[in-house]
Order: structure tokens, then C-alpha cells, then sequence
């Protein structure tokens, strides 16, 4: 008698759990639906704004099939360079950012953060004007490297932020890394 | 059934009387802005579960209750998150990891096991809505005074005079502990004046 009345209860239970889970399921995907398009659209938004703020004269921003980089051209079709997204650790989580270089892969054009949990006032300047500053026209001749506290005497050198080290380290590797990644992705293109 | 509602606000507030729901207190009130997005995203999930659990409170095996008004939440958290993304996205990155955080925010499953399973529709949603409210009061108070003071300005609108020097501490983790101390106690200092008023009436 009671084992009938505890196996009523247990199938109460199980269809009480499958009736809100599919409910659940099911207004989710509804959600998810009408919401992803708009996510991807601001999404896009975003990096079309980040690479226009790298290249003034930017016309044309066009997606290389099959890589996360962009082929960049200005009003009369001529190539200003490529842009790409990158990635990497910061002090506090991941670093995010869009970086542009020349179209022979030899000086950087600037680069803008798009995400970063780093320490206000200290390393969430690496995405304050000075800083970004440095990054315009730096050469990448060879990897890019950081000094501290003293003005950079090479041309493929930044000043590190006081106080953020290793913040500005983060984005200098972030970027290397992004570099040669792109270089040998683009070995094979026109 | 005004008293459910007003209740949250003051007497029973969800920070500083019951101190429930810190991790997003401290974490996202390094703007007033924030501060506000993440009280109605958070005011939006309880009033939703909250109603939802009341209303469904007859059908629901006592044992398996837990598990039932988590997932009912974490739907409602869900949507409040694609929402921010959708519509709010420079919001929506701020807050982070906070948004999806929802879930776990005591207050919500609090007031889904302690009040909307016990009480009909109506109390609960009055109930929610206050809580709500006074959650997200509290996140604008304290948004707002680190905000003033660890970068010049309330909701973007800059009140400090230029040269004003920033007190970076403010928006730091530390500023958030001791914003939220000193607040509490004024919380404290008000209610226990108001209630020596009474007694001494």
C-alpha cells in the first residue's frame, strides 16, 4: 500500500519537473530566436565602428572568407590594409581588441579594446587616446616590445602605462600573437 | 496589500536590512547607470518568478520545489540577459558575467520560497515589486555616490568642478565595501532615531 502511494508521488514529482523544464525549453528557444539577430547585428556594429576608428578613410570593410580578418579599402578601391580581432589574458580576465595593420603587414595602424575587466584609472587606460596613440605607425619589423618609464627609442617600441605593466604587457602580446597569426593566414592571399 | 509593497522598500529592504544579493551590489555599482540597469533587470526576474511560482504554488510537489523555482528563474534570467544583449549592448558588456549572475542572487529565490509559494498572485507580485524597487534603490544610491566621487559625476551628468581629483578608490572593490558600510550605517543611525521617536512619543 505505501509503495504505491510513494510511486504515485514520484510521478507527480517527475511531471511537475518535465512540465516546467519543457516550458522552459521552449520559451527559450523562442527568446533566443528573436534576439540572436539583433546580438550579431551590434556585434558587427561594433568591430565595423572599432576597424573605422583604425582606418579615417575606411570605405569598404569586407570579411576575408573563412578568417576572422577584415580586408579594408578606402573610397577608390584601393587596399589600406587588413584588420583583426585578438585576443588574450589581462591582469583581471580576457583582453579583447581590434588591431590594423598596412596592407604589407609592416606597421600597425592603430588598435581600439573592445573588452576588458582591467583596474579602472590604471589598466583600463589601454584603451585611453595616449596610449592607443603609441600604436599608430608602429613598426613590426619586429615583434612589438614595452619600456618602462623612459620614452621609447625604437620604432617597434611603446611606453608601458605606470602603474599597468601588466596590462600593457597583455596588449603587447596580444598583439604579437595576432600578428603572426595573420601573417601566416594571409601567406595564401593575393 | 500596499504594505507588501512598501515593506521592500524600507522596513525589509533586500540590501540594507536583510543584506542579500552582494555579489552584484558590490561588483556593478561602479556607475549609477549600472547600478540602475542591474536593479530592473533583477526587479524584472523576481516580479516574473514571483508570480509565476504563486500562481503555480498548488501544483508543486513539495520536494521537488527547489529545483522548479530555479529553473522558472533561471528562464526569466535567461530572457532578461538576451534582452540587455539585444537592445542595451554597450550595458549589456558592462555588467558582464553579473547579468547571467541573476540566478544565483538570493533574494529572488528567497522571496520565491518565502513569500510567493505561501501567498496568492496579487501579494506576491506586490511583494516582488517591492523588493524589487528597493533592491534596485539601493544599487542607485550607491552607484551614484561612487560614481560622484570616484569619477566627478551621477548618470554620466558631471557635477565635480574641473580639477576635481578623482578618488579612483571609489570604483575600485574597496570603494564599493566601504560605500555600502557607511550607507548601512546610516540606514542604521535613521531607523533607530525613528524608532527612540516612538518610543519617546
Amino acid at each position: 500500500m505505501k509503495r504505491i502511494v510513494s510511486g504515485n508521488n514520484a510521478i507527480k514529482m517527475i511531471t511537475a519537473l518535465l512540465a516546467v523544464g519543457i516550458l522552459s525549453a521552449v520559451s527559450l528557444v523562442f527568446i533566443y530566436q528573436r534576439a540572436i539577430p539583433k546580438i550579431e547585428a551590434n556585434v558587427r556594429e561594433e568591430t565595423k565602428e572599432a576597424i573605422e576608428s583604425i582606418f579615417p578613410g575606411a570605405a569598404k570593410i569586407e570579411k576575408i572568407e573563412g578568417k576572422e580578418i577584415f580586408r579594408v579599402e578606402d573610397a577608390g578601391g584601393r587596399l589600406l590594409g587588413y584588420a583583426f580581432p585578438a585576443e588574450g589574458n589581462g591582469y583581471q580576465g580576457i583582453i579583447k581588441l581590434i588591431a590594423g595593420t598596412d596592407p604589407d603587414i609592416s606597421v600597425i595602424k592603430g588598435m581600439k579594446v573592445l573588452e576588458s575587466q582591467e583596474t579602472p584609472g590604471l589598466g583600463a587606460e589601454i584603451d585611453s587616446k595616449d596610449f592607443r596613440a603609441q600604436f599608430a605607425g608602429l613598426s613590426i619589423e619586429r615583434p612589438v616590445e614595452y619600456v618602462k618609464n623612459r620614452k621609447p627609442e625604437k620604432p617597434y617600441q611603446i611606453e608601458a602605462i605606470t602603474g599597468a605593466t601588466i596590462s600593457s604587457r597583455a596588449v603587447v602580446t596580444i598583439l604579437n600573437n595576432g600578428i603572426r597569426e595573420i601573417r601566416k593566414a594571409l601567406k595564401d592571399e593575393p | 496589500m500596499i504594505r507588501e509593497f512598501t515593506k521592500g522598500l524600507w522596513k525589509e529592504n533586500p540590501i540594507f536590512v536583510q543584506v542579500l544579493g552582494m555579489c552584484p551590489t558590490l561588483a556593478v555599482t561602479t556607475r549609477a547607470l549600472f547600478g540602475f540597469s542591474m536593479g530592473m533587470a533583477t526587479l524584472f526576474v523576481v516580479v516574473c518568478s514571483s508570480v509565476v511560482v504563486s500562481s503555480i504554488r498548488r501544483f508543486v510537489p513539495r520536494q521537488v520545489r527547489i529545483p522548479m523555482f530555479t529553473i522558472i528563474i533561471a528562464t526569466f534570467v535567461t530572457a532578461a540577459d538576451y534582452f540587455l544583449k539585444a537592445n542595451f549592448y554597450q550595458i549589456s558588456k558592462a555588467l558582464g558575467p553579473y547579468v547571467p549572475l541573476i540566478v544565483v542572487n538570493c533574494l529572488i529565490l528567497g522571496r520565491a520560497e518565502a513569500f510567493a509559494s505561501k501567498n496568492g498572485v496579487g501579494r506576491a507580485f506586490m511583494d516582488a515589486l517591492g523588493m524589487g524597487a528597493g533592491f534596485t534603490c539601493a544599487l542607485v544610491v550607491l552607484g551614484s555616490v561612487r560614481e560622484l566621487l570616484g569619477a566627478g559625476s551621477v548618470f554620466g551628468y558631471r557635477l565635480m568642478r574641473d580639477g576635481f581629483t578623482e578618488w579612483v578608490v571609489m570604483i575600485l572593490p574597496a570603494g564599493a565595501f566601504l560605500t555600502l558600510g557607511l550607507l548601512v550605517g546610516l540606514f542604521n543611525i535613521i531607523n533607530s532615531k525613528k524608532r527612540g521617536a516612538v518610543r519617546a512619543g
